[in-house]
């Protein structure tokens, strides 16, 4: 596990490079900052100044190596390198409120834009093969799976075990806002695609199954509000929040109906918490990017970039299980 | 000086209806015509009247049956205030030392709502209530954590 401390501003949001030697990062304004690594040090290499208004997401796509941003006065921005130079191509998007969260498709041809004005602006580029589910967590408590097939820019999908039929735009499934459940704040799709987490303000974790007529089934977690999950692998999520440190939960489908509004933990599961070195956040984990499953990511409002490695955690992480 | 200074009428429209993005919760009435009627009052009654000679298994059977068919989904206050009453007097009624098994012997959802009933028992506080309710807070805290207090906090149904 590696801490790095940044400068004076929080960290808002971050994206990572496909070999991760680079890291972009806005502090709460409008410039988009990279760093590259060298040896064990992280030294800022550009400055990105093409927003107005304060960042509020960044997506760093692993092959074509562009990144996305979005920023508060309604606008998105590509920057692709050349030369040692980042330029930006301006998009702007259809919205009158604040963009709020940004991310390429698996297949880097198009990218969503999550908004203050309850849409979601889906641009795209190029032609390529398909990529064609949105999730959508929102304020409204709930959380969505959208498709994003674009006929021409897509090739036609096969039926998708979220709902068969997939004009742009059809909500092909919907979950939780029934009565309870809190505003949903991160979503990640399993890697397979086949599954869906998402985590809530009221302390909730839950994961939709589609290969189980889409049902879901929600863990009441004892912690503070997570903040942003990401799946890892297909059975793992790993999330963290304002208990400055990750936590990491399986789901387990061994024969087990997937509704679960009480879960137990385990016995065989380790129950030590894990307090990741409580010096390292002090404050609320923002972000949390998956590295090819052996390490994840979080930021946080601490200025603080953690990278975590499952495998050389000297500390046991709590395990919680989702049956 | 125009007159219309003087009234200040328009002060009490409430903005907020007519806004066109106003969130609705569309749950709203599917869950009334469920509402629960609340925990029975004469059951618990028998079970408590045999105190000061209760078991602590009868104790038991009057806590649960207190928490039972709690009134979260109706809007019905009379029903909500009668269920109030009927879990404090339960709550007020335990030995101190039997708060912790009381709570042990909960679920995960039972334990989020009796931190319903607890923090809602803080709102309007009684001679000794908030001391009885601060044990159970302790022992409810303990099992449940933090997330059951922000669930208390984010529910949009309550008890």
């Amino acid at each position: 596990m590696s801490l790095h401390w940044f400068l004076l501003e929080s960290i808002t949001c971050h994206a990572r490079n496909r070999d991760r030697t680079q890291i972009a990062l806005s502090q709460n304004n409008h410039e988009v900052h990279i760093y590259k690594k060298y040896g064990s040090q992280w030294v800022k290499a550009y400055e990105l100044s093409e927003h107005t208004g304060h960042i509020t997401g960044i997506d760093w796509a692993p092959k074509s190596d562009c990144i996305v941003t979005c920023g508060v006065a309604c606008d998105a921005c590509v920057w692709s390198q050349k030369d040692g130079v980042w330029k930006p191509t301006l998009m702007i998007l259809r919205i009158n409120r604040a963009a709020a969260f940004v991310k390429w498709s698996p297949l880097e041809n198009k990218f969503a834009v999550g908004s203050g004005a309850r849409l979601i602006s889906v641009c795209y580029f190029d032609k390529h093969i398909k990529n064609v589910l949105l999730a959508a967590g929102s304020c409204d408590f709930k959380c969505r799976v959208f498709s994003a097939y674009i006929r021409g820019v897509d090739e036609k999908p096969v039926s998708m075990p979220w709902g068969s039929k997939m004009p742009f735009g059809q909500l092909m499934s919907e979950f939780g806002g029934s009565g309870t459940g809190g505003w949903v704040h991160g979503v990640s799709f399993s890697a397979s695609r086949s599954r869906l987490a998402w985590v809530s303000h009221d302390s909730t974790v839950s994961v939709a199954d589609a290969s189980k007529s889409v049902q879901f089934s929600t863990l009441k977690v004892e912690f503070l509000p997570l903040l942003s999950a990401s799946f890892v692998l297909d059975n793992s999520v790993v999330a963290a929040g304002h208990d400055c440190c990750p936590v990491l939960f399986n789901y387990d489908t061994h024969g087990c109906s997937t509704f679960a509004s009480k879960s137990d933990i385990p016995k065989q599961h380790p129950t030590q918490h894990v307090y990741a070195a409580p010096e390292e956040h002090h404050s609320s984990l923002y972000e949390v990017d998956k590295q090819d499953c052996r390490k994840f990511c979080t930021t946080g409002t601490d200025e603080a970039m953690t990278i975590w490695d499952f495998k050389t955690l000297e500390f046991s992480i709590q395990v919680l299980q989702i049956m | 000086m125009a007159r219309n200074t003087l009234s200040s009428r328009f002060r009490r429209v409430d903005i907020d209806e007519f806004d066109e993005n106003k969130f609705v919760d569309e749950q709203e009435e599917a869950a009334a015509a469920a509402a629960e009627p609340g925990p029975d009052p004469s059951e618990v009654d028998g079970l408590l009247r045999q105190y000061p000679s209760l078991t602590r298994r009868d104790m038991l059977r009057a806590f649960h049956a207190a928490l039972r068919n709690s009134p979260v989904n109706t809007k019905n206050q009379a029903v909500k205030e009668r269920a109030q009453g009927v879990v404090l007097k339960v709550l007020t009624n335990f030995k101190s030392s039997e708060i912790e098994q009381a709570v042990q012997s909960l679920d995960r959802n039972g334990v989020d709502l009796l931190m319903k009933y607890i923090y809602k028992g803080f709102e309007k506080p009684t001679e000794n209530s908030s001391a009885v309710l601060l044990q159970w807070h302790e022992k409810a805290l303990a099992v449940g954590g933090l997330g059951s207090i922000i669930r208390v906090l984010t529910a949009r149904k309550t008890v």
